[in-house]
């Protein structure tokens, strides 16, 4: 996993709460077998729209996406972390996001912020005014600064360390393999196999 | 202080804990299924690790399978390809699996209860948001993403830092005509989709306490619906009666040293929730779902909502949004919405209580003119059970379609999908934009509304039957 310290980029503002992830890639681009390749089924219903944001010209280079509520919500499809990075997104800012999306997120090195709804229409106002305004999102400092907007995100602090340090979660679990043997060693017998 | 039934799970399972760190938590039980699991076999690949425990890893195809002509070669070569990259990872690393074909196959969130392999107080994961569904057993069961996927794969344990726990306690009885699909979608209109963030909810009360073990599943499926990544429901007799005598389940001393295990795992009297959320089970009646997000629902017996019932911007924006994909429009009786096609099945409601309960309202009646309802069992055991009990030949009698088992059209990866503009009722779990195929407009309904709905066409109770079907 690449290291994540500070960002700056375009952003691109989605007004819309409860962006599940069957939205941000539907069920028929989950069929592939690989882990890249999935920018086509980014948004792919709503892609087909003229008007959506994405496709608006100021808007397309963007590597930033500003979310209403509960962004994520919905199928643990990883695909949805994969289709947002291999598009170009490095960063998620939303008022709240789906657990399971946001742990797929910090295992693969999308920062997903978390700031408070007043925030979130801030920059929303601010990126709609002037799309060719540019929003820093800095790890170290958990700040984001945009046009005349500082606010603080949020970001749990073990997910901020790994990121900062681009380490990832298996390297680190398999430190611990006789913690792991140990356990395994007391397990009750009557807990079920499924081998016969 | 006391502890929850969640904590209590969690504890059990801790392999390693360190301040500033996540909990390292072993997994007991990992199911696997075709789409979430490629991409984590080519990272053990990657790396040269194995496969660290096949004997706790089960894997089984059921999202992409066609559920007719299941013995032909799959017709789509992209779902086709998945499905052997499942098939030769499995053989290559060792992992158990019941493909197409194998009395054992069907929806991993079925096949898992029915073996006997899920039980209370396990841990137990697979890259799927409805792995909830096990934690009626009293499991803390939750969905994982691929990354996860390859890392339970590669060591059986998970870095998780700690849930929160919201009590939903369910007071009185629920009155004859509601189900546990009403309870569940009537549970997640009042939290919200995003108000079980964080949480692992415990379904507890005489309402909950009444419920089968299929009826409990359906519930803690849906958990997830309400932003929860696990819900879990306390083991009691109901629950060692469910397991007892099934394939995998303890026997002997094995069962008595089990069953005392799992008699300690109900919440402490003194346990305290961070949340609590009460419902009375009186008040409830059957419920639909009117919009694009599980949360937007309704008793059957009122209208379509407008924007303007809803307070804050953001949800009158949503439930704007969601009428116009809908096609609906606000003041519209619910029962005056009329429906192309009827799905029956889905980890949520594809069990054989499911099937039942719809086969009873059908039995010597006719689905409506011009309507398309398909019968899709969870599991082949369900199927088979469904077919030695002759529910098959009511549905077919009735002019249903009477499927094989997988996902289908719960998420439409195989060709068991809506057309654009098509109107399904379903017993499925998501009625996002687009879930059941491009364009397709979905009711979230109970496996009893479906069998109405498909009766009379548009959606209906059992109790609106009696009228209008001689």
């Amino acid at each position: 996993m690449d290291k994540f310290t500070v960002h700056t980029g375009n952003a691109a503002p989605l007004r819309a709460s409860n962006v599940d992830t069957d939205q941000i890639i539907p069920a028929e681009y989950l069929k592939r077998i690989t882990r890249h390749g999935f920018e086509d089924g980014l948004f792919a219903a709503w892609r087909k729209d003229p008007s959506f944001i994405l496709n608006q010209p100021t808007y397309t280079n963007a590597t930033v996406l500003i979310a209403g509520p509960d962004f994520g919500t919905g199928s643990s499809r990883e695909h949805a972390v994969w289709a947002l990075m291999d598009y170009g997104f490095k960063v998620v800012i939303s008022s709240r996001f789906a657990d399971i999306f946001r742990g797929n997120s910090g295992k693969q090195g999308l920062l997903t912020a978390v700031v408070d709804q007043d925030v979130v229409e801030k920059l929303w106002a601010l990126v709609e005014a002037n799309p060719e305004t540019q929003v820093t999102v800095d790890l170290e400092k958990s700040q984001i600064t945009a046009g005349d907007v500082t606010a603080k995100f949020e970001v749990d602090s073990y997910v901020r360390w790994r990121l900062l340090e681009g380490l990832d979660d298996i390297g680190l679990t398999m430190r611990h393999v006789d913690q792991i043997a140990e356990f395994e060693a007391k397990r009750p017998t009557f807990k079920p196999v499924t081998t016969a | 202080m006391g502890r929850t039934l969640a904590e209590k799970v969690w504890d059990d399972h801790v392999v390693r804990r360190a301040d500033g760190e996540p909990d390292l938590l072993f997994i007991d039980l990992h199911l696997v299924h075709e789409v979430t699991s490629p991409q984590a076999f080519d990272g053990l690949r990657a790396a040269g690790r194995p496969v660290h425990r096949t004997d706790l890893t089960l894997a089984t195809e059921d999202h992409n399978v066609p559920t007719m002509d299941i013995l032909k070669p799959i017709a789509d070569p992209i779902s086709r390809a998945q499905v052997d990259a499942l098939r030769n990872n499995c053989a290559e690393f060792g992992v158990p699996i019941f493909s197409l074909g194998n009395a054992e196959q069907g929806i991993v969130h079925v096949v898992g209860p029915q073996l006997g392999l899920t039980q209370p107080g396990m841990t137990v994961v697979c890259g799927d948001s409805h792995t909830s569904t096990h934690g009626a057993f009293g499991a803390l069961a939750f969905g994982i993403g691929t990354s996860e996927v390859e890392h339970v794969l590669a060591t059986q344990t998970l870095p998780l830092k700690p849930f929160k726990t919201m009590a939903i306690t369910v007071n009185g009885a629920l009155p004859a005509d509601v189900t546990a699909k009403d309870l569940i979608l009537t549970i997640i209109a009042k939290i919200g989709t995003g108000g079980g963030q964080g949480y692992v909810l415990e379904y507890r009360g005489d309402a909950i306490k009444a419920l089968s073990m299929e009826a409990r599943m359906t519930i803690c499926n849906m958990s997830i619906e309400a932003g929860a990544r696990a819900g879990m429901i306390a083991p009691d007799e109901t629950t060692f009666e469910y397991i007892k005598g099934r394939e995998h389940a303890p026997k002997g001393a094995d069962w008595d040293a089990a069953v005392e295990y799992w008699s300690t795992l109900p919440s402490d009297a003194d346990a305290r929730y961070d949340a609590e959320v009460i419902i009375d089970a009186t008040t409830l009646s059957p419920f639909v779902t009117w919009g694009t997000n599980p949360g937007q629902g309704v008793p059957l017996a009122s209208v379509v909502p407008s924007p303007d019932d809803f307070d804050n911007e953001s949800e009158k924006a949503a439930a704007a949004k969601a009428l116009e994909y809908m096609g609906l429009t606000a003041g519209t009786p619910i029962k005056d919405i009329k429906v192309d096609t009827v799905f029956l099945g889905s980890c949520t409601n594809g069990r054989i209580e499911d099937l039942r309960a719809a086969a009873a309202i059908i039995k010597g009646h006719k689905i409506a003119d011009g309507l398309r309802m398909m019968i899709v069992p969870g599991s082949v055991k369900v199927r088979l059970a469904a077919m030695s009990e002759g529910l098959d030949q009511i549905f077919i009698d009735a002019g249903a379609e009477w499927r094989e088992a997988g996902c289908s059209m719960c998420l439409g990866m195989n060709p068991d999908k809506l057309v654009p503009g098509e109107r399904s009722a379903s017993t499925s779990n998501r009625n996002f934009e687009g879930r059941q195929g491009p364009g397709g407009r979905t009711h979230l309904v109970s496996p009893q509304v479906a069998a109405a709905t498909a009766l009379r066409g548009t959606l209906s109770s059992p109790a609106d039957l009696e009228e209008k079907v001689g």
